[in-house]
């Protein structure tokens, strides 16, 4: 069992790593705000290419789900951060160490910079040792690190790191200070003077009081009389600044770069399971999706939208949850429906599971099966832009050639309000055109419109509709429901008030 | 060092918890003005005279301390006066004198304890001194203990040791700190040290080598470098600077502490003088196990009412030994509130400690006194009167001790006779079988005569005394509730005897 990296499976994997750019559906689906606010806060970790690189792989995406898995357990989750903490306070002391000038200051920060590793690493080989993984990448990660943390390279490493610390906290000295002068040498037997005093004064304790001591901890930098103290500090030591000097030549690429690799890549994982516990925490579900590459057999139940939850839970507002499901020859979802009911929202929900289950993540949901596309369009009406000096319907239909061009049928396709600049049948034939079009690539598809009539037009279509509450139209519900487009949403709603719905029943009458 | 004036074994706690129903009985018993008497303007003595008496003691041994010490006081009060002043001066002069500790740099804090100290030294001086001139002429356990105390702690060694450290931290050798290495090799965990003091002889100096030591000279022009000198003399003597200022709180706590136990006594000595002024008599009161029941007092006024005017108050006489319930009726305007009162004061101030407004006082201790008065109407009142007395009732038994005393005063009168006197019987007769103490001043003939028809033996009952001539006398008598409370009288009185009617005959 070789390891590569706890997201790639293999060599291969990792080499189309490396993108930059975010896929063109990203501001659509409002997985641009998600994807910051999974980053948030872990700038450092320069994470975002690895959530701009889905998967077609289902092995790839088994791989992420069971590293995801065995991190869910809270005291490997707590061992990995701890881990990370240490990395973290490693690479500040480097980047102190180069920024200051006196040598053994910045011999001093690199020590323990080395220090904060050696401790990392093997903090993390005797934590992997007891912990209960499962998953192929953390069970050939603890392997590799078992090895190392065992080499001579890393035991010396340490070694020599310990003993060296163990000398510098061992140097105490004296110095006496005068209005104009210093004066250092070593300590002789004099004693605590502070005690005295406090001991003088005991009698009259009536109870605690306040402290006085003033903190000093805001200056960690050696001013240039410290920095002749500490030369002369040296001078009284010579032998264990000499061996410091030396330390700091010798171990300057200390760092495996498999661990550091690790360091960054485990932290997609933790800082997406931050980002879903937010949901868990209120009562939302998460779930690990099935996905395939060969049926598209698509379905969620209770799935909601992650950048609009997010807002709704900082606002204390509740969320709504949806379902849908795909099933047969069933491709395309036509939403119809009240105005501000939820359909947008339903269609980036679409767009927001089948992307990040191509990422090996969780997805919003009770459960879910996913198809692991080759490419998500999304069709989102456009501000007119005075660039291509096109018309606004010029401008749809040039948008939906080229995405029509290049879609296969491993494709998914998300429209939302097509065409609503021109007139109704205008806009109903030429939506049935695009239709048809969609309809023989046989992609998956979810369009938005108000061209009820295109969800009968063929067996690959379903239709969902957004409802509004029974005994007040104008309050909206934000369920879109599977259902025929005929102005039913009304009545479903109030079967919905008196809890006789399909789903109401079912509940009522239990199982 | 503790100074155990107010119990044997522990401060006075200001902390502690004050009954719930303090605003009643302040309103009640009206025991500002107690409390401002005791105080003459002194806020420290104000409120710690309330807090003492809000929570009074239940154990007679302690009671009887505190009325030890407080003899010694009254018999002293010169000297108690002086200890009382030089607390409290140190107190203001620490307030007054210094700008606050808030600094960043140790160098000032040093100073300002160092300043802080020397006038505390003054002023426990005089403290001992105190103690030295007046340790025989008090009796008390409490001030025994204090005066051996100060005299023992607070020798001329002591203030000599004091002296030499005081000297010592003006470093005009410098400052001698150890010191390792932190973060980036900065120096850290700076200690001051005491120089060693070198007993060596001539030849041991001279043949004991002397250890490496490196010196640097700051330029005068580096300014840089006399602040940076500068700021590592402040680590250096960062820990002594806290030490020190501790300390200083320490002492200024030890100030607090004395004057908070000493507020107590004076504000008795205030009322004292007070009283004597006017020829009014005071007692020691002798408190009883609260399992007995003993109300018995010759000539017991209210002290509240004696303040407020220029001549004595008439005292009254009761003798109500093995009784739980006392209750008043009789004319109006004839003394029963005040009378009243006086029983709700002179419980509080026996368990205070302090002495009582009579010619003699004896009576049980109870662990809480109530009092449930009428009220007038409140305008933002939302419930009805009858509401809002029973509503405070309910509070009373929620809040209610183990072994509770209670005083009604006219209490349940906002219904009709027979209603109030129901629901009054019915709570009296309640509390009665919990042996709750009960003193209950009422016009509801209903409810008094019932209670009068039963021959209890654990009752009594005093009647406002009325003349022949219509003359109150605002003492009262033991007698049988009467059917009028001579409201004709007052009626005469302010009409002039003309619109008077033949009085009510009392039934026979």
């Amino acid at each position: 069992m070789t390891f590569h990296s706890i997201l790639f499976r293999t060599a291969e994997d990792r080499a189309k790593e490396d993108v930059r750019e975010a896929p063109d559906h990203f501001a659509d689906l409002n997985l641009d705000q998600i994807i910051d606010a999974i980053t948030a806060g872990k700038e450092e970790y320069d994470l975002k290419p690895f959530f701009y690189a889905p998967s077609r792989d289902t092995e790839t995406v088994a791989y992420r789900h069971d590293v995801m898995r065995d991190l869910e357990g809270p005291a490997l989750r707590e061992r990995i951060e701890s881990f990370a903490q240490q990395m973290r306070g490693m690479r500040g002391h480097l980047s102190h160490a180069s920024k200051r000038r006196h040598r053994f200051e910045k011999a001093r920060w690199f020590l323990d910079a080395v220090d904060l590793y050696c401790d990392a690493v093997s903090r993390l080989d005797r934590d992997l040792f007891a912990a209960d993984v499962k998953a192929q990448g953390f069970l050939a990660f603890r392997e590799y690190l078992s090895a190392y943390a065992r080499s001579d390279r890393f035991t010396s490493l340490m070694a020599h790191t310990k003993t060296l610390k163990r000398e510098l906290s061992s140097v105490t000295y004296c110095v006496l200070m005068r209005d104009n002068s210093v004066t250092v040498r070593r300590c002789e037997s004099e004693s605590d003077y502070s005690t005295d005093v406090l001991a003088t004064f005991a009698k009259f304790k009536q109870g605690a009081v306040k402290g006085y001591a003033v903190d000093f901890s805001d200056l960690p930098d050696i001013n240039h009389i410290e920095a002749k103290v500490l030369d002369f500090v040296a001078q009284l030591y010579p032998e264990i600044f000499l061996e410091l000097g030396a330390y700091c030549n010798e171990n300057g690429d200390y760092a495996d770069g498999v661990l550091t690799a690790f360091d960054r890549e485990v932290q997609f994982y933790l800082s997406y399971l931050d980002y879903v516990s937010t949901f868990k925490r209120a009562g939302l579900p998460i779930c690990y999706p099935g996905s395939s590459n060969e049926s598209k057999d698509v379905h969620a139940n209770d799935s909601f939208d992650f950048a609009l939850a997010h807002k709704l839970l900082a606002a204390g507002t509740p969320v709504v949850c949806n379902d849908f499901f795909l099933k047969g020859k069933e491709r395309i979802i036509i939403v119809s429906g009240p105005n501000q009911g939820g359909k947008t929202t339903f269609a980036r929900t679409f767009g927001q599971l089948h992307y990040l289950a191509a990422l090996g993540c969780p997805v919003a949901g009770r459960d879910a099966q996913l198809w692991l596309s080759d490419r998500i369009f999304t069709h989102f009406e456009k501000e007119e832009s005075l660039d291509n000096l096109r018309g606004k319907l010029e401008d749809d239909l040039v948008r939906i050639h080229q995405t029509l061009q290049s879609a296969t049928s491993d494709s998914v396709i998300i429209m939302n309000e097509m065409f609503t600049s021109t007139t109704a049948s205008d806009a109903s034939a030429l939506a049935k055109r695009v239709m048809e079009r969609i309809i023989r690539l046989d992609a998956l598809c979810v369009f938005v419109t108000f061209i009820d009539e295109l969800a009968s037009m063929s067996e690959k279509t379903v239709s969902m509709v957004s409802t509004v509450a029974p005994e007040n139209p104008a309050v909206r519900t934000y369920k879109v429901i599977r259902m025929r487009a005929d102005g039913l949403a009304y009545a479903i709603s109030i079967a919905e008030k008196y809890r006789l719905t399909y789903e109401r029943l079912k509940e009522r009458l239990g199982p | 060092m503790k100074a155990f004036l107010m119990h044997k074994t522990r401060d006075l706690d200001l902390e502690e918890q004050v009954p719930a129903n303090e605003p009643e009985l302040t309103q009640d018993l009206e025991l500002n003005t107690l409390y401002e008497a005791m105080a003459l303007g002194d806020k420290v003595v104000f409120e710690v005279a309330k807090h003492t008496l809000l929570t009074g003691l239940t154990d007679r041994a302690e009671i009887l301390y505190r009325q030890t010490v407080l003899r010694d006081c009254l018999n002293n009060s010169a000297a108690v006066r002086e200890l009382y002043d030089i607390a409290a001066q140190a107190i203001e002069d620490e307030k007054k004198h210094y700008w606050g500790f808030g600094s960043k740099y140790p160098s000032s804090i040093l100073r300002r304890a160092v300043d802080l100290l020397e006038m505390f030294m003054a002023s426990l001086k005089r403290l001992r001194n105190v103690a030295e001139q007046h340790t025989g002429a008090f009796a008390s356990d409490g001030f025994a203990t204090l005066f051996t105390m100060l005299r023992r702690e607070l020798s001329d060694e002591y203030f000599a040791i004091v002296q030499s450290h005081l000297n010592r931290l003006a470093f005009r050798d410098g400052v001698l700190a150890s010191a390792t290495l932190g973060t980036g090799n900065k120096g850290t965990g700076y200690v001051l040290r005491k120089p060693l003091e070198r007993k060596q002889s001539w030849a041991e100096r001279m043949f004991a080598g002397k250890p490496p030591a490196f010196t640097l000279y700051i330029h005068p022009r580096d300014e840089g470098g006399a602040r940076a000198l500068s700021e590592m003399r402040d680590r250096g003597i960062n820990l002594v600077a806290d030490a020190l200022a501790q300390s200083t709180d320490h002492i200024l706590n030890f100030f607090s502490m004395l004057r908070t136990e000493l507020a107590f006594y004076i504000g008795c000595v205030n009322l004292h003088e007070r009283l004597a002024k006017k020829g009014e008599p005071i007692c020691f009161p002798v408190p009883l196990e609260h399992i007995d029941r003993r109300h018995s007092f010759r000539a017991l006024y209210d002290i509240c009412l004696s303040l407020s005017m220029e001549q004595r108050v008439v005292g009254n006489d009761l003798t109500a030994d093995n009784k739980d319930f006392v209750m008043i009726t009789g004319a109006n305007r004839g003394g029963k509130s005040t009378f009243l009162r006086s029983i709700g004061l002179s419980q509080l101030m026996m368990q205070s400690g302090m002495f009582v407004p009579a010619e003699s006082f004896c009576a049980n201790i109870c662990d809480g006194v109530f009092t449930h008065y009428k009220r007038e109407e409140d305008a933002a009142m939302e419930s009805g009167k009858l509401d809002e007395e029973l509503g405070r009732m309910s509070g009373i038994i929620d809040n209610m001790t183990a072994n509770p005393m209670l005083l009604f005063n006219e209490s349940f009168a906002a219904t009709n006779e027979r209603e109030g006197s129901e629901i009054a019987r019915q709570i009296v007769c309640a509390l009665l079988e919990r042996r709750v103490k009960i003193f209950f001043v009422t016009h509801l003939y209903e409810l008094a005569h019932g209670f009068f028809d039963r021959n209890l033996e654990n009752a009594i009952f005093l009647r406002a005394e009325r003349q022949a001539d219509r003359k109150r006398t605002f003492k009262l008598i033991e007698g049988e509730p009467l059917q009028t409370s001579y409201g004709e009288d007052l009626y005469a009185r302010i009409f002039g005897a003309d619109a008077s009617g033949a009085p009510c005959s009392p039934p026979a």
